[in-house]
C-alpha cells in the first residue's frame, strides 16, 4: 500500500482489474493462492472482473496459532489487518514499501515485510507475529537473548529485528557473525543498536539449542 | 545557538524553586547498581510487542486521518475542492483553509516565522493542504487522492546559492537572507597566520541529513467534553502539551499529553507537529478519536533535517604544532521557515583546541525545501568534519602523529565562555587511552598491502556545546509500607533507558530490587514537569533529581524509625528493607514496621536539580577510532572496526552506555558514507523521499567489531557526576573514517558522503588517468 498522495497508484478507488492486481502481487504459488481467495465468499459463478475498494472477500489466516477469519479488501495489506482488524500492534509500521522491515513476520515460517505482503495472499497461510513468539508470559529465545544483551534503544523497530531473527534462525541454526550481518540486512535500526543486534542473535541461536 | 537553547524550550525556562541544604550529597564511592550493566526495566514491553507506542494506540470508535499536502517546491493554493472527497465513502470530516476553526497561527522551530495552519502560501513541496478523517485509513487516502487543488505554481530555490542571488523568489516578506548574525572573534585571526610557521585551507561541504526515526510522526487525538489527550511520539510531552494548549487556546490543564513509549526522534520530536492540532481539530469535529500519523515519505519532507554545509576552514599553527589561528566561513539554509542553516557548525572551531585567535562566520538564507529541525548535535558533526579533516592534513603536513597533535592542543577551560575551567576534561584521556586500547602505533606503523583493497586507520576528536543539563527537573519518589518504590519525572525515553538508569538509582539510594521499583513517565496528566529529550541533557537533568528524591524518602523514613527506635538518626542506615542501627546492629526495624510511617500508608520523597556550579563549564568529550578498508577499483569504504573513548562523566549503565555509544557511530558512518538528501534544483522536490533511496546504515554498514571506553574523570558537577552522551557519540565519527581513508590511499575527500563516486572521482584527480579513458567523466 503506498499512500503517497502525490503518484496515483494502481490501486484507487476506482478498482483494481484482477488481472493487474495478480500481476503486481507477484508470481508462483502466492499469486495463484490469492487468485483462489479472491472468489471466496463471492458469488459462486462467474466470478466478477473488478473487485472495487469497498468490496469484502473473506480470507482465513492463521496468526501465532489462531484462526482468523476475516472479511478483507483485496488492497489491504496484511500489516494492516494485522494492527488494525486484529489488534496485534507488536508489528510495527515503518515505511509500508519494504524498506524498513518494521513489519517483519513469519509466513509459514519464512521472514516476510507484512506491509508487502496482501491479507489475501496470506489467505490460508500460518502467521506469526512477535506476540507468538511468547511462551505464556515468558519471552521467547530471541526476545530473551535481545533483552538481555540490550540489543534495542527506543525498540521500534525491535519486534521486525526479532522476527527476521527467528526466520535467520529457523533456516540457520548456527549462524556466524557475518550470516547475521547479511541475514538482519533487511530490518534497518535508526537508534543503531547493530552490535548488540548481531551478539544478540548468536546468543538466541544458542539459547534456541538449549544452552544458558 | 547559545546555550539555553539546547533546552528546546520556548520562552522563558521554568526554574527549579530553592533546594533543601542537604540536596548536594556527597558523590557516590562504591556503587552497588548504578553502572552495573542491569537488563533495561521495560526490555520486556519492548521485545514481547506489548509496549504501546502512540502509533500503537486504537481507541474505541478511532478514525483515522490522512493529510494532503502540497506537491510544488512554491505554489499559491487558489482553489481547494473537497466537495467530491466529502462524499466518499466513510469519510467523516475534511479540514482545509478558511473552515471554522483552522485559523491556527504556526511557527516552526525557534526563530521561525508565522504562517498557518493551512497556508495557502506554500513555500516547500510538503507544506499542508488539507486534512481527511475516514473509517479507514485506505479510506481517507481515497479521499485526499480525490480532492482537486488548484495551484498558482511560483519560481522556486532551493539551494542558498539560487535563494540569495536578488531576483530570488521570496519565502516571505524582507527576503530569504535573514540579518546575518555578528561572526564570532577572539584575539586577531590576521595578526595570527602572520605568526604562524603553517598555514592550511579547505572547504569540505557536508550532506543535508534526515532523522527518520522508525516510529512515524504523529500522534492520536480525543476529546472528553472540554478536555483534549494526546497520544504523541515525542521527546518532550511538556512541549506537546503546550504547543498544543497555544495553537487550540486551550488552558494547559485540559491538555494532556501522554508518550512513555516513542520510537526514536533524534531532534525531530522535540516539538509538536501541525498533526496534533489537525488530529485535535478532526477529533473535535467528528465527535470522535483521530489518529494521524504522516507516511515515511512525508516525513523525509517535513520532519526535519539536518541543514547541508558548507564550511571553509582555515589553520595555522607553529611548527611544533601548536595552533595559533582558526578562520571559518560556514553557508547553510534551514530550509522553509527555519532562518538558520548553520546553528553550532563552527562551535567545534571556536571550542574544542587552545587557539589564541579565532573568527567564525556563518550565513544563511531560506529556500523551498523541508525545514530543519534540531539533529543529534546540530552542527557538530558538519564542524568536526572540516576541523578534524583539517587537523589531520596539519598532522601530515608537520610529520606529526595525529594524536600528539590534537593532544599538544587540549585546552583545560572553555574559551568560548570566557576562559572558565571545565569542571573536568577527560579529552586527553579520550585520545590517549583510546590509542592504547585501539593499537593505534602498531596499525599507523603497518606496511601497506600491495592490492587494490587499501587499509588505514584514522582518529578524530570531539565534544558536544551541551551536555551538562540544569535546572529545572523535578522527579518524585514514592515508598511503599513493603519497601517498593515508585519513581515518577516527566521525562520521555528516546531510547537512552531512562526509566532504566532512573530505576537504578532509586536501587541504590533505597536499597531496593530492580523488579520493586515501577516507573512513571512522560504523562502531563500524571508525572513532574520536565522540559524535552534533547542536547544530551536527560541524564545530567534528570538523573540528580531522581537522586535528591530517593534521599529525601530515606531521610524522612530514617527519621522516623530514629525516633521509635531512640536513636540518633544519622545512626541509621537502611538496606535490604530493614533500618538498622550502626552502632547497635540488633537494633534495626523492618521498613513496615515503622510506625509512623504505617500512619502515613505512602512515604512521598521530591527531587529537585540543582544549579550548577558557577564559574565552571561542563562538556562531554571523546575520541574515536576507525580502521576502513578501501577498494580503490570500486570507490568503496568498508569500516572495520571502530573504538570509542568517552568521557561522559559517570556511566549509569555500562551496557546501555555501550550501546549508546555504538549508535552514534553507525549514525556517523551514515553522515560519512551513505546518507544525502537529494533534492530535483529544476522541479524543487525531494528525489529521496523513501527508505530505498535515502540510505541509512543498516547491519551491513556497521561493524560488528566496535569497542567503547568510558572515560570518567569523576566531575562533581551535579550529585551524579553523569554528563550527557547521546551527541558527542556521532560528532567525531566521519573525520575518523575519512582520516583512515587518508591513511590507507592519500586520499582527502573533502565533501561528505564518501560514496564510491565521490572517491572515485577524487582518486581520478589525484593521479592521472590512464591512457585511453580520458574524458570518461
Ligand atoms: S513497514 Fe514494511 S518494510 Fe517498512
Ligand atoms: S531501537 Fe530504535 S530503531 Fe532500532
Amino acid at each position: 500500500m503506498s499512500h503517497d498522495e502525490q503518484g496515483k497508484p494502481a490501486a484507487t478507488a476506482t478498482g483494481v482489474s484482477r488481472r493487474g492486481f495478480i500481476t503486481s502481487v507477484g508470481s508462483g504459488a502466492i499469486g495463484v493462492a490469492a487468485a483462489g481467495a479472491l472468489v471466496k465468499g463471492a458469488p459462486p459463478s462467474p466470478p466478477p472482473d473488478t473487485l472495487k475498494a469497498g468490496d469484502l472477500s473473506a480470507v482465513t489466516i492463521t496468526v501465532n496459532g489462531r484462526r482468523h477469519q476475516v472479511l478483507v479488501e483485496a488492497r489491504w495489506s496484511l500489516l494492516y489487518v494485522l494492527r488494525d482488524r486484529l489488534g496485534l500492534t507488536g508489528t510495527k509500521i515503518g515505511c509500508e514499501r519494504g524498506e524498513c522491515g518494521a513489519c517483519t513476520v513469519l509466513i509459514d515460517g519464512k521472514a516476510r515485510y507484512a506491509c508487502m505482503t496482501l491479507a489475501v495472499e496470506a489467505d490460508g497461510h500460518e502467521v506469526t507475529t512477535v506476540e507468538g513468539l511468547m511462551q505464556g508470559e515468558e519471552l521467547g529465545p530471541v526476545q530473551q537473548a535481545f533483552a538481555e544483551d540490550d540489543a534495542f534503544q527506543c525498540g521500534y523497530c525491535t519486534p521486525g529485528q526479532v522476527m527476521a531473527a527467528e526466520g535467520l534462525l529457523r533456516e540457520n541454526p548456527s549462524p556466524t557473525i557475518e550470516d547475521v550481518r547479511h541475514g538482519m540486512a533487511g530490518n534497518i535500526c535508526r537508534c543503531g543498536a547493530y552490535a548488540h543486534i548481531f551478539t544478540a542473535v548468536v546468543k538466541a541461536a544458542d539459547l534456541k539449542r538449549g544452552g544458558r | 545557538m547559545d546555550d539555553k537553547e539546547l533546552y528546546f524550550w520556548r520562552g522563558p525556562l521554568p526554574e527549579t524553586q530553592a533546594l533543601p541544604p542537604d540536596a548536594a550529597p556527597e558523590p557516590w564511592g562504591e556503587t552497588r547498581v548504578v553502572g552495573k550493566p542491569v537488563t533495561r526495566v521495560d526490555a520486556y514491553d519492548r521485545v514481547s510487542g506489548s509496549a504501546i507506542y502512540p502509533s500503537d494506540v486504537i481507541l474505541p470508535d478511532m478514525l483515522h486521518a490522512a493529510v494532503l499536502t502540497c506537491p510544488h517546491a512554491h505554489a499559491l493554493v487558489k482553489k481547494v475542492d473537497t466537495a467530491g472527497a466529502e462524499k466518499m465513502p466513510g469519510v467523516r470530516a475534511v479540514l482545509k483553509d478558511g473552515m471554522p476553526g483552522t485559523n491556527v497561527p504556526w511557527f516552526q522551530g525557534r526563530g521561525g516565522f508565522s504562517s498557518r495552519l493551512f497556508d495557502p502560501h506554500c513555500r516547500y513541496e510538503g507544506d499542508e493542504v488539507a486534512v481527511v478523517a475516514a473509517d479507514t485509513i485506505y479510506q481517507a487516502w481515497d479521499a485526499v487522492r480525490a480532492i482537486d487543488v488548484e495551484y498558482e505554481v511560483l519560481p522556486h530555490a532551493v539551494t542558498v546559492e539560487d535563494a540569495m542571488k536578488p531576483d530570488a523568489p521570496g519565502l516571505r516578506d524582507g527576503g530569504n537572507v535573514p540579518p546575518a548574525a555578528k561572526p564570532y572573534e577572539r584575539g586577531n585571526v590576521a595578526e595570527g597566520f602572520k605568526a604562524a610557521d603553517v598555514v592550511l585551507e579547505q572547504t569540505y561541504t557536508t550532506p543535508c541529513e534526515l532523522h527518520n526515526p522508525m516510529e512515524l510522526h504523529g500522534c492520536v487525538a480525543k476529546w472528553d467534553g472540554p478536555r483534549l489527550t494526546v497520544w504523541e511520539s515525542t521527546q518532550g510531552v511538556y512541549a506537546v502539551q503546550s504547543g498544543v494548549a497555544n495553537a487550540l487556546k486551550l488552558p494547559l490543564a485540559n491538555v494532556r499529553a501522554i508518550g512513555p513509549y516513542m520510537g526514536g526522534g533524534f531532534g525531530s520530536k522535540l516539538e509538536t507537529g501541525k498533526y496534533s492540532v489537525m488530529a485535535a481539530l478532526l477529533a473535535r469535529k467528528t465527535g470522535r478519536p483521530v489518529r494521524l500519523f504522516y507516511t515515511r515519505e512525508q516525513v523525509c519532507r517535513s520532519m526535519g533535517n539536518r541543514p547541508a554545509n558548507t564550511i571553509s576552514l582555515k589553520v595555522g599553527a607553529k611548527r611544533d604544532g601548536t595552533l595559533v589561528a582558526l578562520e571559518s566561513r560556514a553557508v547553510g539554509t534551514g530550509g522553509a521557515y527555519a532562518e538558520d542553516g548553520t546553528g553550532g557548525v563552527d562551535y567545534l572551531i571556536r571550542e574544542l583546541y587552545t587557539c589564541p585567535n579565532v573568527r567564525c562566520e556563518n550565513s544563511s538564507a531560506l529556500t523551498n525545501a523541508g525545514p530543519q529541525r534540531a539533529f543529534r548535535a546540530p552542527g557538530h558533526p558538519q564542524g568536526a568534519w572540516a576541523l578534524e579533516s583539517l587537523m589531520d592534513a596539519l598532522a601530515a603536513r608537520l610529520g606529526m602523529d595525529p594524536v600528539e597533535l590534537r593532544l599538544k592542543n587540549v585546552p583545560a577551560a572553555s574559551q568560548t565562555r570566557n576562559g572558565v575551567p571545565y569542571s573536568t576534561t577527560g579529552l586527553a584521556d579520550c585520545l590517549r587511552e583510546g590509542a592504547t586500547a585501539f593499537g593505534w602505533a602498531e596499525a599507523r606503523g603497518r606496511r601497506p598491502a600491495p592490492s587494490h583493497i587499501k587499509r588505514g586507520v584514522g582518529v578524530a576528536a570531539g565534544m558536544w556545546q551541551g551536555g551538562a543539563g540544569g535546572p529545572p527537573s523535578t522527579a518524585i519518589v514514592k515508598l511503599f509500607p513493603d519497601g517498593s518504590a515508585n519513581l515518577n519525572m516527566g521525562a520521555s525515553d528516546i531510547g537512552c533507558g531512562t526509566k532504566t538508569w532512573g530505576a537504578q538509582i532509586v536501587a541504590e539510594e533505597l536499597h531496593v530490587g530492580l523488579d520493586r521499583i515501577s516507573v512513571e513517565h512522560a504523562d502531563t496528566g500524571t508525572t513532574q514537569f520536565a522540559t524535552p529529550s534533547g542536547g544530551s541533557k536527560t541524564v545530567p537533568t534528570e538523573s540528580p533529581a531522581i537522586r535528591s528524591a530517593a534521599l529525601d524518602v530515606k531521610r524522612q523514613l530514617l527519621s522516623m524509625a530514629a525516633e521509635q527506635l531512640k536513636v540518633p538518626a544519622a545512626d541509621l542506615d537502611l538496606r535490604g528493607g530493614e533500618i538498622v542501627s550502626k552502632a547497635d546492629p540488633a537494633k534495626k526495624l523492618g521498613v513496615g514496621q515503622v510506625q509512623a510511617f504505617g500512619r502515613r500508608g505512602v512515604l512521598v520523597g521530591v527531587g529537585y536539580r540543582g544549579p550548577n556550579p558557577q564559574g565552571k563549564a561542563t562538556n562531554p568529550f571523546g575520541a574515536q577510532f576507525a580502521e576502513v578498508e578501501v577498494d580503490t577499483k570500486t570507490g568503496e569504504i568498508r569500516v572495520l572496526r571502530f573504538l570509542s573513548a568517552h568521557d561522559s562523566g559517570r556511566v549509569l549503565n555500562e551496557k546501555m552506555f555501550r550501546n549508546q555509544v555504538n549508535g552514534g557511530v553507525t549514525m556517523g558512518i551514515g553522515f560519512g558514507l551513505t546518507e544525502e538528501r537529494v533534492m530535483d534544483r529544476q522541479l524543487g522536490k525531494l528525489l529521496t523521499a523513501n527508505l530505498h533511496d535515502y540510505k541509512m546504515p543498516t547491519a551491513l554498514d556497521a561493524p560488528a567489531d566496535k569497542t567503547v571506553i568510558a572515560i570518567d574523570p569523576h566531575d562533581t558537577f551535579c550529585n551524579t557526576g553523569a554528563k550527557g552522551l547521546g551527541e558527542p557519540a556521532t560528532i567525531p565519527t566521519a573525520p575518523a573514517i575519512a582520516n583512515a581513508v587518508f591513511h590507507a590511499t592519500g586520499l582527502r575527500v573533502t565533501d561528505a558522503p564518501m560514496s564510491p563516486a565521490r572517491v572515485l572521482r577524487a582518486m581520478a584527480a589525484l593521479k592521472p588517468a590512464p591512457a585511453g579513458r580520458k574524458g570518461e567523466e
